[in-house]
């Protein structure tokens, strides 16, 4: 079997249906990595699932050659815990939007990730309706003119990752659909987490809002502005590396690690932690007054909801023994009539 | 007639006299214990073999404010020594804890029934808080019954003397001495009670203790006071040989649920968010994790059905339960499950709406939003329970459509049967059917939509099984591969297949019975929980010589196939709802045939009266 496996390849998870989004759109680099991270894992390819909710991201599952899920708008985080707790066995994966998971299914996210049900949840945000036309989304930014806000949005956006790590998120990552290498080594730790694995993953729509994240996919962005979170290392960022993170108060600021101070102020990363605290101060980071973090956020191992509910049956066994037919219907009070 | 009990008027040695139908209600504030102390005289009695039938009647607040008509909770319970079908239209005997009970409940009480008061509770203060502008048991409005003060409080303090409980637990104790007079005069062992309390309050066998005193209290008072002059008896029930328990609806939805499990050899998923009056269903499933349920509380009700689909997509009996606001959250979910076809169960257990409306409350008026309530065309199954104990049936019966089908099933039940209760026979557990599936495995000629000659349904094929992965989804499926289609001729044909595969479970179900003449002047026809009524009206009716038949629906979608010739043997067909008439609705646009329908919507039951009011005047008309 093992062999069987390894032998798996990209094209293993290309599905025979004509991939439909626009031409230039970002969730084909997305489609890209998960179908060449798939084949990496070992993972038998009938026990992977697919489960989407409404939106192009939602499209995603009819793409891969798994078993797939579309279900309704929001509602993926809903199906998807009710097939891992049915299924603990399988590889569960939601392709999610900004509206799908950030708006109408706001709540079945949060209680997705607070539940640490062990599924993997996408989240390809491109802060903008896209399926529906171009209407402003949950992440998009106050004053966003679109055809639902033609004088500029008037609502504070969320923020993802704050959110998700506010919900109790085990697990929390950021990556970009064209920095390819990276999205994959987070599609890699993702894979590997026990519980509910986040990423955010900024994505492009060239139709309705295009190069919303040039402050981090343009060149210069890209060396400038792009902080790379690495456990264990120093949070350094910049050319030649001589831009530090470091604490101010409860708030973090950017110095220099050439003209301020030396490396020694410089935070040092650490994924695992157990409080969220410096997670969320980095997720609250945005340019150009600050870098933009990419990377693992969080990454820390409770036990999943699934195997909660599967050692509280077991342990009821234990004491009850298995019920039977007889027990269920006889072991009241009962009487006989003759 | 006013009699105060008190040991020095003792009166000579209560007459016996057998009744063979009698009818209990306890009523008192929502603290006083009244749901209890009517379980446990149900209970008693199932025991002593008599049939029985009951109907809870509880305010949705929690604690309402002391004293008031809106904290009044009652128990009704009826009991008999013959074949009953519900609860009774009024009762004979009347406990009241408080003023207020007494207020919102006397008029309901037979001419000559018998009232028991707590006067300790009948002072100004109460009077007040009831909306009372005089004593009722002094001015004269109760006139017309046989009425007996007892001092439950002051009694009970006294029996409990040397106990080392505190005042207010030793007055929470007053509901057992009411009950202890109530055994007494319906000639029932307290050997039973004691029992349950020596459990109920194993870790605590004080307050055990102090129960079974006060109760023991309540029935030597009136053995020594002979104050009622006269006791009764009921005996018990010439019920089907068997071995019986009593069982509410919705503990019988439970055990059918996990029961189909059993018999399908699928692991059991419930979806649920708390609502009234469904929530019991998930505590008692809850309670079962023995048997491999797992029961999911999930943030709402959209998490909760949505979490069930995505069992059932894994190979678990995927159920969810709700009443009517939980099930319109539920309907886009419930038409993916129609369009994925995945097999589903939904109970709506049902209360009076719109809205929010009066959740303790019955009502039949969802079956409109369950055949219609979706967007598109959506058909789906739809069956109803008619009794507590009928509601394991429809469970099992609700699971092998959905399984057979690879369709959701609406499940209607209501309030009243949900929280009311009745002796069940036990099925034996050989005569229970096989619900085993078909799973698809081979992936040789596989492809998702690729139906059943028979049932049309389409292939279950698990994640998990090599070489079958697929995708499934809430788009239009392409007829045979399940791709995603916008095809028009490919849509229309499957809207007509998913119409056709309901359609065709009439050819599986059993026709509907008459009870009664096949042909004639009236069919009273009915479904869901007002079967009782019906029964009880119809049985009267014939007893004065009316010739009228009877039929009661199960299945709602598909109809039985013999429905339509049913309904032209008769002259007049009366149909009772507690709605505004919605089944009426659907038949006469459906059969084209004139329905006398007859609309009842105050949140409560029929009673037997008004059906035999109705049949009567419709015979003479």
């Amino acid at each position: 079997m093992s062999t069987e496996v390894a032998a798996l390849k990209k094209k293993d998870f290309q599905s025979d249906q004509e991939v439909r989004w626009c031409p230039g759109c970002g969730d084909y680099a997305i489609l890209s990595a998960v179908q060449s991270v798939f084949p990496e894992l070992g993972i038998p390819k009938e026990k992977f699932v697919v489960v989407s909710g409404i939106g192009c991201s939602s499209r995603f599952p009819y793409y891969l050659d798994t078993f797939g899920f579309h279900t309704i708008h929001g509602r993926a985080p809903g199906v998807a815990t009710g097939l891992k707790l049915a299924r603990p066995d399988l590889e569960v994966w939601i392709a999610s939007g900004d509206g799908d998971a950030m708006s109408i299914g706001g709540n079945h996210f949060i209680h997705l990730l607070r539940r640490n049900v062990g599924v993997k949840i996408l989240l390809f945000n491109n802060r903008i309706y896209g399926l529906t036309k171009g209407q402003y989304s949950p992440t998009s930014e106050v004053g966003k003119r679109t055809k639902s806000t033609p004088v500029g949005s008037l609502d504070n956006p969320f923020n993802p990752l704050s959110l998700a790590l506010g919900a109790g998120a085990t697990f929390v990552a950021r990556s970009v659909d064209v920095f390819q290498p990276h999205l994959k080594s987070v599609l890699r730790r993702a894979a590997a987490h026990p519980g509910t694995a986040f990423v955010e993953i900024y994505q492009n729509c060239n139709i309705f809002n295009d190069k919303a994240f040039s402050n981090v996919t343009d060149k210069q962005a890209r060396t400038e502005q792009t902080l790379h979170l690495e456990h264990g290392k120093p949070l350094v960022f910049g050319k030649e590396r001589r831009r530090g993170i470091r604490l101010k108060g409860v708030d973090l600021e950017v110095f220099d690690l050439v003209d301020d101070a030396g490396i020694e102020e410089c935070l040092v990363w650490d994924e695992k932690v157990a409080s969220p605290t410096l997670a969320f101060a980095l997720s609250r980071l945005v340019p150009p007054a600050m870098p933009t973090p990419i990377g693992i956020f969080r990454a820390v191992e409770t036990e999943t909801y699934e195997s909660r509910v599967v050692s509280q049956i077991e342990a009821e066994i234990d004491t009850k023994g298995a019920g039977t037919l007889e027990d269920l219907l006889y072991g009241g009070d009962t009487w006989v009539v003759d | 007639m006013t009699s105060t009990i008190t040991e020095e008027n003792a009166g000579p040695p209560a007459s016996l006299e057998k009744l063979d139908d009698a009818v209990i209600r306890f009523a008192g504030d929502s603290g006083d214990g009244m749901q209890l102390t009517g379980n446990q005289f149900t209970n008693t009695s199932a025991l002593m073999g008599n049939d029985l039938s009951t109907l809870p009647d509880f305010p949705a607040e929690i604690r309402a404010p002391a004293g008031t008509l809106a904290g009044v909770s009652a128990f009704q319970v009826r009991i008999a020594d013959h074949d009953i079908h519900n609860p009774g239209d009024s009762p004979d005997v009347l406990v009241a804890m408080n003023p207020a009970a007494l207020k919102k409940n006397i008029g309901e009480l037979k001419p000559n029934g018998v009232v028991i008061a707590n006067t300790d509770e009948f002072n100004a203060r109460s009077f007040k808080k009831a909306g009372l502008e005089n004593d009722p048991l002094e001015d004269g409005s109760l006139e017309g019954f046989r009425v007996f003060k007892a001092p439950l409080a002051t009694m009970t303090q006294r029996a409990l003397e040397d106990s080392e409980l505190d005042r207010k637990s030793q007055d929470r104790c007053k509901n057992f001495f009411a009950l202890g007079m109530v055994y007494w005069l319906f000639s029932r062992p307290l050997e039973n009670t004691v029992e349950w309390l020596r459990r109920k309050f194993a870790r605590r066998p004080e307050i055990a203790e102090a129960n079974i005193k006060v109760l023991k209290a309540g029935w030597n008072f009136c053995d020594i006071t002979q104050i009622f002059q006269v006791r009764y008896e009921v005996d018990s029930a010439q019920l089907e040989p068997g071995i019986y328990r009593n069982i509410l609806g919705n503990h019988a939805f439970a055990l059918g649920f996990v029961a189909a499990s059993r018999r399908s050899g699928l692991p059991l998923f419930l979806g649920a968010y708390p609502i009234t009056p469904a929530s019991d269903l998930l505590h008692e499933l809850a309670r079962h994790k023995s048997f491999g349920v797992t029961t999911f509380q999930a943030e709402d009700e959209i998490a909760a059905v949505c979490a069930a689909i995505g069992a059932s997509f894994g190979g678990a009996l995927g159920i969810t339960a709700s009443s009517g606001p939980g099930i319109s959250l539920k309907s886009e979910a419930i038409n993916l499950a129609v369009m994925v076809e995945l097999p589903l169960v939904i109970c709506n257990v049902q209360r009076a709406g719109p809205s929010t409306g009066m959740p303790t409350k019955t009502e039949q008026s969802d079956l409109l939003q369950t055949l219609f309530g979706r967007n598109g065309e959506s058909p789906l199954p739809v069956i109803s329970a008619s009794s507590p104990k009928d509601c394991f049936e429809t469970a099992m019966e609700a699971c092998r459509i959905a399984l057979k089908y690879m369709v959701p099933v609406m499940v209607l039940s209501d309030g009243y049967i949900a929280s009311g209760s009745e002796p069940w026979r036990l099925p034996k557990l050989e005569d229970l059917p096989d619900l085993r599936p078909e799973i698809r495995r081979d992936p040789v000629g596989f492809a998702p939509y690729r139906r059943d000659e028979t049932t049309l349904a389409r292939p279950w094929a698990l994640p998990g099984t090599p070489g079958l992965e697929h995708r499934i989804g809430g788009l239009e499926k392409d007829d045979g591969s399940g791709n995603v289609s916008y095809d028009a001729q490919n849509h229309a044909q499957m809207t007509r297949l998913r119409e056709e595969k309901v359609a065709r479970i009439a050819a599986d179900i059993p026709p509907l019975e008459v009870d009664g003449e096949p042909s004639g002047k009236l069919l009273v026809l009915g479904w869901g929980s007002t079967q009782g009524a019906i029964k009880g009206a119809v049985n009267a009716a014939r007893a004065k010589g009316l010739s009228v038949s009877a039929a009661h629906l199960r299945y709602l979608n598909p109809f039985p196939a013999n429905l339509s010739e049913l309904l032209e043997s008769f002259d007049r067909v009366l149909l009772p709802e507690i709605n505004t008439g919605q089944l009426a609705l659907v038949l006469q646009g459906r059969y084209l045939r004139r329905i006398d329908s007859y609309p009842k919507v105050e949140g409560r039951p029929f009673s037997r009266d008004e059906i035999l009011a109705r049949i009567e005047q419709l015979l003479e008309a």
